[in-house]
């Protein structure tokens, strides 16, 4: 009997412990997030490692380690919210793509799609018969003056405030009006239920957020900049995956980009390396830059992969 | 239906005589009986009946393929992520393009003082009600998500294309029915009082429907005002609802689409194909019904130089489409019109061009083509390739997109609808055969009180005027 009373008792000190780092630091650092934590936050083992704090009344407490630097829950995002104070930008590198396929894969991955099918594409293309070849991988430009949210007619596609164009596939009717304006071929359509069929860990797994990678039936979906990312700070995964760094992405308002290995300033990267966007003509404004293929890391190699085509 | 022998003619003759009361006990002139006699609703003869019963077939199969569709999504059909629109898409624009007919024949015609549309109105405005009624079901059918067509009501953006053809639309559904229904007012009183051996709730339909229409002077003032006034309305509605139909295609960057002659261009050759849906409809029903009386040869002499002017405008703005984009040939551009001209989509395109356009403006052009029987020929022709021309403004500019489709299955890089298509397509025009049929056989083909107004025969018929 006394043991458990003792475990309440420790119990609820943990609690009003963890209540008060939390409003002391975590609030600070992980902002509306800490506050779900409180309650979202597993019981865990203490660490027997003590951290000082400041209380929030002054004074100085020593708390467990593991009640604080707490891992960030996945939570269910608004869609129509983006991540506050955040800018998305990406790099694509042509000059180092090498047609590794791995940024698909991983697309592919992270979203439950086939290997087949994925988010970002990789074509070939070559602007004149005796100009070089190079590979361009496309995942959706994410337009600042997009086309498909223009023509969508229950604003079931919209622009976010961190610069991604999102879809709630809730709201979405099906009329595709939104593929055929899009001039990149970005989106892809739940043709039909079991085309991109989860298994049962993977239905446990999926997070609330991943709207796309839910599936539903007769709605449009598309590369979603990886918000489930954004929201913990890490790189989308088609950015980590690739084995050449091709992608950079970042924070446009602190003109910062990383491939994951290397963090280079946004302004001078585009400067130096003459960025420009692919159909700028068309005025879309795309948040997705390409660096030209000059001074190529690899030699153009065919892959059977474009074959299919002819 | 041409009677082949006797035996058919004296049923017909049976038939009519079911219908329409015996001579002796008539209390109206030979001129005025005969009138009504002939243009009274009949009842269907075993040609009828087929004719129903295929079209009904072909609906179920229909419907069949769509709860299938209903069922397992849009993957049965042939549609993938590249040509995300396919032929539910271009029979929409088909069927918005023949509904145009109704404001040709009962506006544009009206306002022009033409004298000798009166026997077609009706075949016009049933043609246009039928048509529209279908434009609105395909494209229910085309959605993706069909039980959410409720969020265009709730979450409807205006600065969506969509949102303006589906204002358009219902505007111009509402529109086309009252002028199917508000010249119909007067005949309606007249199929209740004089039509006999008919059904209780067909008498009383006809008694709800006709609004106590007792032929005031009053009355036929208002209506001929209202029909006016929405003669005027419909035309601007109907330049419209095309207009904006071509730019759910025009106000996209795809090659081929990014047109501003998109608007006319849609706009003529619907006229184009609604004036000869009307011809077609005008020769099957003279045939039918017997109908050579109000519809002479010299109301297809005039449809005909109509068709032909109609046709020629078509021409001038395929020229002015194909032509410019031909002369520059810019990249994407000239791919898509060389597929079209000499490609994979040539054989359809030619055929089209050549069968819908060309070889009609060349027949109707001598006063021998614009007889009945060509000229029937040559509309069936215009209407057939009209569907198609629909197809190649469709397909052939989806599989052309900028960034160049790779990495996909074979069998995406091209459209072949699959059966579910086709079935669904032909439910939905056969659907609307059907509605047609069904309004002839309710409601008298030829503006009754029209004609015997014309005719001075108006005052004797108790039942139209006091």
């Amino acid at each position: 009997m006394t043991e458990t009373k003792n475990e309440e008792n420790s119990n609820s000190r943990k609690k009003f412990l963890k209540l008060g780092a939390i409003a002391g630091v975590v609030a600070a650092a992980a902002g509306s997030l800490g506050i779900f934590e409180v309650f979202a936050a597993k019981e865990k083992s203490a660490s027997g490692k003590k951290i000082k704090l400041l209380s929030p009344d002054g004074r100085i407490i020593e708390v467990d380690s593991s009640l604080i630097n707490p891992e960030i829950p996945d939570i269910p995002l608004n869609i129509r919210q983006g991540a506050p104070d955040k800018k998305f930008v990406m790099v694509i590198d042509l000059a180092k793509c090498a047609h590794a396929g791995k940024c698909k894969k991983a697309c592919s991955k992270m979203h439950y799609l086939p290997p087949e099918r994925s988010y970002i594409k990789i074509e070939k293309m070559q602007e004149a018969e005796k100009t070089a070849p190079y590979w361009m991988p496309t995942p959706c430009f994410h337009c600042d003056d997009p086309p498909c949210v223009k023509v969508c007619p229950v604003d079931a596609t919209f622009k976010l405030t961190d610069g991604t164009v999102s879809i709630d596939n809730n709201r979405c009717i099906g009329c595709r009006f939104c593929m055929v304006a899009c001039p990149y071929s970005a989106r892809i359509f739940n043709w039909g239920e079991d085309e991109f069929k989860l298994t049962e860990p993977e239905k446990k797994d999926i997070k609330p957020h991943h709207q796309c990678s839910s599936h539903i039936k007769g709605t449009v979906e598309k590369c979603d900049f990886c918000p489930s990312h954004a929201q913990k700070g890490t790189l989308p995964d088609c950015v980590t995956a690739c084995p050449n760094g091709v992608f950079y992405f970042g924070d446009e308002q602190d003109d910062t980009v990383s491939n994951g290995d290397e963090t280079v300033r946004l302004s001078e990267l585009l400067k130096e390396k003459s960025g420009y966007r692919y159909l700028e003509e068309l005025g879309t404004k795309p948040r997705v830059y390409y660096l030209p293929p000059v001074k190529r890391r690899f030699p153009f190699e065919e892959s059977n992969d474009t074959k299919i085509q002819g | 239906m041409i009677y082949t022998d006797t035996v058919q003619y004296a049923e017909e003759v049976k038939r009519r005589a079911k219908t329409i009361p015996k001579k002796e006990e008539q209390k109206f002139s030979k001129e005025t009986h005969e009138l009504i006699t002939d243009l009274l609703p009949k009842k269907f003869g075993r040609s009828g009946k087929i004719w129903i019963g295929v079209l009904f077939s072909i609906c179920l199969l229909g419907l069949f393929a769509y709860i299938k569709q209903l069922r397992y999504g849009l993957i049965v059909t042939d549609m993938r992520d590249f040509s995300s629109w396919g032929i539910y898409i271009s029979n929409f624009v088909f069927f918005v393009a023949i509904s145009l007919v109704g404001s040709l024949v009962s506006a544009i015609l009206k306002l022009a003082n033409v004298k000798w549309r009166t026997p077609l109105t009706r075949i016009a405005e049933v043609i246009a009600v039928a048509a529209i009624v279908f434009a609105g079901i395909i494209i229910i059918v085309d959605m993706g998500r069909p039980e959410r067509f409720w969020h265009l009501f709730v979450y409807g953006r205006i600065q969506s294309p969509i949102i303006w053809d589906v204002i358009v639309i219902s505007t111009y559904l509402t529109v086309s029915l009252l002028l199917l229904y508000l010249p119909l007012l007067p005949d309606l009183a007249l199929c209740k009082n004089e039509m006999v051996n008919i059904p209780k709730w067909q008498r009383k339909l006809y008694g709800i429907l006709s609004l106590n229409w007792k032929g005031t002077k009053k009355q036929y003032q208002i209506i001929n005002k209202s029909i006016r006034v929405l003669a005027i309305l419909i035309i601007p509605l109907a330049l419209a609802i095309h207009t904006v139909t071509s730019w759910l295609f025009a106000t996209t960057f795809r090659v081929g689409w990014d047109s501003t002659n998109f608007g006319p261009y849609f706009v003529s050759g619907a006229f184009m194909v609604g004036a000869a849906a009307v011809i077609a409809g005008m020769y099957i029903l003279r045939n039918h019904y017997n109908l050579e009386k109000y519809i002479t040869h010299k109301h297809f002499d005039h449809m005909g130089k109509l068709l032909v002017l109609l046709s020629l405008v078509y021409f001038y703005f395929n020229i002015n489409e194909y032509l410019i984009t031909g002369y520059k040939m810019k990249n994407v551009e000239g791919e898509h019109l060389q597929s079209l001209f000499s490609g994979r989509f040539a054989p359809m395109f030619w055929m089209v061009q050549i069968f819908g356009m060309m070889i009609p403006i060349l027949v109707l052009l001598f006063r021998k083509g614009r007889k009945p029987i060509p000229i029937f020929v040559i509309s069936v022709l215009v209407v057939v390739g009209a569907w198609f021309k629909r197809f190649l403004i469709v397909t052939p500019t989806l599989m052309h997109p900028f960034i160049p489709m790779q990495n996909i299955p074979v069998s995406w890089t091209h459209y072949i609808p699959s059966w579910e298509e086709w079935a669904v397509t032909a439910g939905s025009l056969a659907g609307a055969l059907l509605l047609m049929t069904l309004l002839i056989r309710l409601f008298p083909i030829i503006p009754i009180w029209e004609i015997a107004e014309e005719k001075g025969l108006l005052k004797n018929i108790k039942s139209m005027k006091e």
